[in-house]
């Protein structure tokens, strides 16, 4: 038991370690060699001990002998050549069935009529390839036993059947627009997306643009295929006309602003998204667009400003909590937290300053106070958090007010570890009795459930609740007190 | 050898054994020791119908996953690659061979495509100028998959994307190639019903494929009755919700591929004396899903609810069997104990996986945000708040939760709303651009386009209409002894499965009008018999019936089937 575990473990390490190397002279290999060769014969020998038909079960759950499982097992073999055909000449020694001579040149008889097979039944054309140097391929109609190249007399109908088959044939006599036309008609009432795409490939390469275009415009099924093989290749400019020529200005607009996610340098990802500015997006996401850019741009600069004050380390926020990652590319809101974060008390005129932020992109009032919240909360600046919420009237008093209800308010708070003081201020700020029961409980802060409890004059929760608090303590001292209190006129 | 895919009312070893002689054929016409290069994502599904020993037997002696550069070294003769049509994987087979090339010994190499060849794939060799270095380049066409003995799969994932964004048909045409397959196999179905354009679309290429083949007349004697082939987008909302059959769970929270899940190790430690505690295993634990295996099947379709008392019912019963030990006092009755051990371990080991799944998922069922979602999910069905913006979904953005979760509730509303009004639309898509960041505006664009998001147009809300005459929306629901198919989604029953079973009994007919308000038409084919293979049935014999979903299906979906085929053997 011992023994194999050792050696099981040094096996799927190495295994792991060694799978697919390419190199074939790796200097740390072969010194490795040695002791390796001695855990595979070991395992070889495992191997033949319980080489049993029970299914067996590798840790990850991998049944032993399925197709994912062998394909770390024999890849794992082959660390290098050298030692793999060692290791292949010793298993063949034992294993049952003789290899057949190897082919000593490419151009070989045996190589030249591979095919054969195919021949006898009378079924398939053959293919006889010639390696490296001439690639002539030989079509032999099997059934007649006639050499043939390609049958001029093929109809477009015959033709797109024997491509869809999957068999090779020119498309290439086909000379007149009204044939190609036909062609492709047949192809698309076959719905055989590779067949339309074979034959859109020949028409794109053999119809100059505007007539392609005009043609597939009233061929609708062609062209959503054309437009996806064109995806797929990446052919943005053709594209980008195809879809000028159609007039389906907003995928034009989309299909440009996509080509973004490819740009990796944050200038030239700015630069580009300028040129996205004013193309024909639908209202809503021209605003989006334009943010999106102004966005980037205020990253740039920020990132740039923040680089420099952390590595001159004068600044204390940066000291104290250095920055995580860069926040280039950021969504707007992850970028509010940040400027909440590490330029709140900045004056709006800075780029960087959360309320430039806030009115840049029309943030609303709900979002921008649960981020700045979130963020100050986090530095745990409880007179920031005071301020978020405190309001003065004309009169110059001053109001607690959360357009996000201040039960999640508490929660906020409660997620940042916030003390218990400050946590109860604000849950006896929650408007709804029942909530505020509820989150008084659940966050321990005890003289708020004991306050409700004795405002609702509910005697029998109060007692249940003195249960919950530790014996002896100020807490419970208060309950007693309450509900010995010959003031109340409990209602139950 | 896998005896689940025998249990069901059509035996699909037959499709299975098919599937596997072709494979066998195609190998041995590379003649020689060879060495497979797979695509990895292929692995999943083949795993599904060979192992290695199959492969083996005909001298597969290495097996790699494609990568760039050059191949690890091998002496073999053969070198083939399992691919799937993909111009990428054409730029890493290329590189393959010209390193291999300069390398040395030639070997031959072999291409197949799975499912089937591409000439825009092989036009890319072509110009790569490695073509010609094959010498079989050929298709196997691993179009439908048994997973169980009442599940076939295409494994197709990105079917409802190419059909429904991309308005790409090719996987609607493997879909008829494979169920011309089928018939093949089991015979013609006579009658094929459908609702949706893709469905109208597949229905079309198998009539045509049938014309082109009058040359051999099918003789088997059909299996099925009848065929139904449903659009996914018939039925968008189904696939938003949150399912809550056992498998569906499983599913929704560590994802099922190709049969497998993948779980977090520490819950499945072993718990053996001397080597616990020590070193935790990293690894995800791997576990096969399907009906084999006694207790999964028992469970798979229950909802979440009624699977903890089978669990506790089968606990108690194995370990009654155990203690049938001290019972045993002659030697006939200890070997009659003994004989039976493989099976108790089997079933102790089985109870043990399932048990520790079913604390998983309870840890996530019974958490408050779970809830929550569920409450808002469920309102949604019942037509509660479809038409303003919701606190939840709020609050689920201001969070950040998964986008996708967001994502997905807000699809169900637009769903249940018949398209959101502009106002609230717009409000969604500014806070989840602004929170998820700017570039998801491709995004929403694409779920506009395949009808999951949309604004609401003529200002008329259809599924009010949809879910009464449906029945969609169950009040009372029975999750432990169910009555309906309700129970899988504890509340809503599943507008296709719904479809499926009013089509048996009492017909579409009686629901015409709501067959008009779903997308895509509606239709009846029959396929001619010749008079020998006409079924004379008896009466009350049940039909078989075959469903395919073009753009995918649930577990859910499945359970609720199971249900229906249930119901019906009962009576």
């Amino acid at each position: 038991m011992n023994r194999t575990k050792g050696d099981e473990e040094e096996y799927w390490n190495s295994s792991k370690f060694k799978a697919f190397t390419f190199d074939d002279e790796d200097d740390e290999l072969s010194q490795l060699k040695e002791s390796k060769r001695a855990v595979n014969s070991l395992r070889d020998f495992v191997d033949d001990e319980d080489d049993d038909d029970l299914e067996r079960v590798s840790w990850s759950g991998e049944p032993v002998g399925s197709i994912s499982w062998s394909i770390k097992e024999t890849a794992g073999n082959s660390g290098s050549s050298q030692e793999g055909r060692e290791q292949l000449k010793s298993r063949n020694s034992f294993s049952t069935y003789t290899q057949l001579p190897k082919p000593t040149s490419t151009y070989s008889l045996s190589s030249f009529f591979r095919g054969k097979e195919h021949w006898l039944k009378g079924q398939r054309v053959l293919v006889f390839s010639f390696q490296k140097t001439t690639q002539a391929i030989i079509f032999i109609y099997s059934g007649r036993k006639r050499l043939l190249d390609y049958s001029n007399d093929w109809s477009p109908s015959d033709t797109v059947r024997r491509l869809r088959k999957g068999k090779v044939c020119s498309l290439e006599r086909f000379r007149s627009l009204q044939d190609k036309l036909q062609l492709l008609e047949e192809a698309v009432s076959m719905h055989d997306g590779n067949v339309i795409t074979a034959v859109l490939i020949f028409l794109k390469r053999t119809l100059s643009k505007e007539i392609l275009f005009r043609e597939l415009e009233v061929r609708q099924v062609a062209l959503r295929h054309l437009i996806h093989f064109l995806k797929e290749i990446g052919d943005q400019k053709l594209l980008l006309d195809l879809f000028r020529f159609l007039d389906r200005t907003e995928e034009l607009a989309l299909s440009h602003y996509r080509e973004h996610l490819n740009i990796q340098d944050p200038e030239k990802r700015k630069e580009f998204l300028k040129t996205c500015v004013g193309l024909p997006f639908s209202a809503e996401d021209s605003a989006h667009i334009q943010d999106h850019y102004t966005l980037l741009e205020r990253q740039i600069i920020i990132e740039a400003n923040d680089r420099h004050l952390e590595s001159a380390g004068q600044t204390e926020i940066f000291r104290k909590h250095p920055r995580k990652a860069s926040i280039l590319n950021m969504p707007l809101v992850t970028t509010l937290f940040y400027s909440c974060f590490y330029h709140y008390t900045e004056a709006e005129g800075t780029f960087s300053s959360p309320v430039n932020l806030k009115k840049t992109f029309k943030i609303p009032d709900k979002q921008y106070v649960l981020t700045a919240l979130a963020a100050r909360a986090k530095l745990r600046a409880w007179h920031d958090v005071d301020a978020l919420f405190t309001t003065k009237n004309w009169l110059g008093y001053t109001k607690k007010r959360a357009p996000i209800g201040f039960h999640r308010v508490v929660e906020i708070l409660h997620k940042n570890s916030a003390p218990v003081q400050i946590l109860q201020e604000y849950v006896n700020l929650v408007e709804d009795v029942d909530t505020k029961l509820n989150l008084a409980t659940k966050f321990k802060c005890h003289d708020v459930v004991i306050d409700t409890c004795r405002d609702l004059k509910d005697r029998q929760q109060l007692l249940a609740y003195r249960s919950k608090v530790d014996k002896g303590s100020a807490e419970e001292e208060k309950i007693d007190a309450i509900l010995n209190s010959s003031q109340i006129r409990w209602k139950n | 050898m896998a005896a689940h895919l025998s249990y069901g009312r059509v035996n699909l070893n037959v499709l299975r054994e098919a599937v596997r002689r072709e494979l066998r054929e195609f190998l041995d016409k590379c003649a020689g020791s060879k060495a497979i290069v797979w695509d990895e994502y292929l692995t999943g599904p083949f795993g599904l119908i060979a192992q290695y020993s199959l492969l083996k037997e005909h001298e597969v002696e290495k097996m790699f996953t494609l990568k760039g550069s050059r191949l690890p070294a091998a002496d073999v003769k053969n070198i083939i690659f399992f691919v799937r049509p993909r111009l990428e994987l054409m730029d890493i087979i290329a590189e393959n061979v010209l390193s291999e090339d300069r390398r040395g010994p030639t070997r031959d190499f072999h291409i197949l495509f799975v499912p089937r060849r591409s000439l825009l794939c092989e036009q890319r060799l072509k110009d790569l100028g490695v073509l010609g270095s094959f010498i079989h380049r050929e298709e196997y066409s691993l179009d439908l998959i048994p997973f169980d003995g009442d599940l076939l799969s295409m494994e197709s994932e990105g079917a409802f994307k190419e059909c429904y964004l991309e308005s790409d048909q090719t996987s609607l045409y493997h879909a008829a190639k494979g169920l011309m397959t089928l018939q093949a196999l089991y015979g013609t179905i006579p009658q094929i019903f459908g609702k949706g354009e893709c469905a109208r679309q597949v229905a079309n290429m198998m009539i045509r494929m049938k014309r082109e083949f009058t040359g051999s007349q099918n003789s088997i004697f059909p299996v099925f009755d009848n065929l139904l082939l449903l659009d996914r987008n018939v039925d968008l909302l189904t696939p938003l919700a949150t399912q809550l059959t056992y498998e569906g769970l499983i599913d929704e929270i560590y994802g099922i591929q190709n049969s497998y899940v993948k779980l977090p190790p520490e819950k499945f430690a072993p718990k053996k004396q001397g080597d616990g505690g020590k070193d935790l295993p990293t690894e995800a634990k791997k576990l096969q899903l399907n009906s084999a295996e006694e207790l999964y099947a028992e469970i798979r379709d229950k909802n979440f609810n009624a699977v903890g008392s089978v669990l506790s019912k089968r606990a108690k019963v194995i370990s009654a069997a155990f203690e049938e030990r001290h019972n045993a006092k002659t030697v006939g009755e200890i070997k009659q104990f003994v004989s039976q051990l493989p099976h108790m371990q089997a079933a102790r080991g089985s109870l043990a996986n399932h048990t520790s799944i079913a604390e998983l998922i309870k840890d996530v069922t019974t958490s408050e945000d779970f809830f929550d979602k569920l409450t808002v999910e469920q309102e949604f069905m019942s037509g509660v708040d479809t038409d303003k913006v919701n606190s939840y979904i709020e609050d689920c953005i201001a969070q950040k939760h998964p986008l996708i979760k967001v994502l997905r509730l807000v699809c169900l509303q637009s769903v249940c709303n018949s398209g959101l009004k502009q106002k609230v639309l717009d409000y969604y898509k500014r806070e989840i651009l602004q929170t998820y960041g700017y570039e998801h505006i491709l995004t929403l664009y694409n779920l506009e386009k395949a009808g999951l998001l949309k604004p609401q147009t003529g200002g008329r809300n259809n599924y009010p209409t949809i879910r009464k005459t449906l029945r969609l929306w169950m009040d009372d629901v029975n999750e432990q002894n169910p009555t309906d198919i309700s129970y899988v989604y504890s509340g809503y029953a599943p507008l296709s499965v719904r479809l499926a079973q009013l089509l048996s009994r009492p017909g579409w007919r009686s629901i015409e009008e709501v067959l008009r308000i779903l997308p895509g038409p509606h239709f009846e084919e029959r396929q001619p018999l010749p008079t020998g293979l006409q079924k004379k049935r008896q009466p009350g014999e049940n039909r078989v019936t075959l469903i395919f979903f073009l753009g995918g299906v649930t577990f859910a979906e499945i359970a609720a089937l199971r249900f229906l085929s249930q119901l019906e053997d009962g009576g």
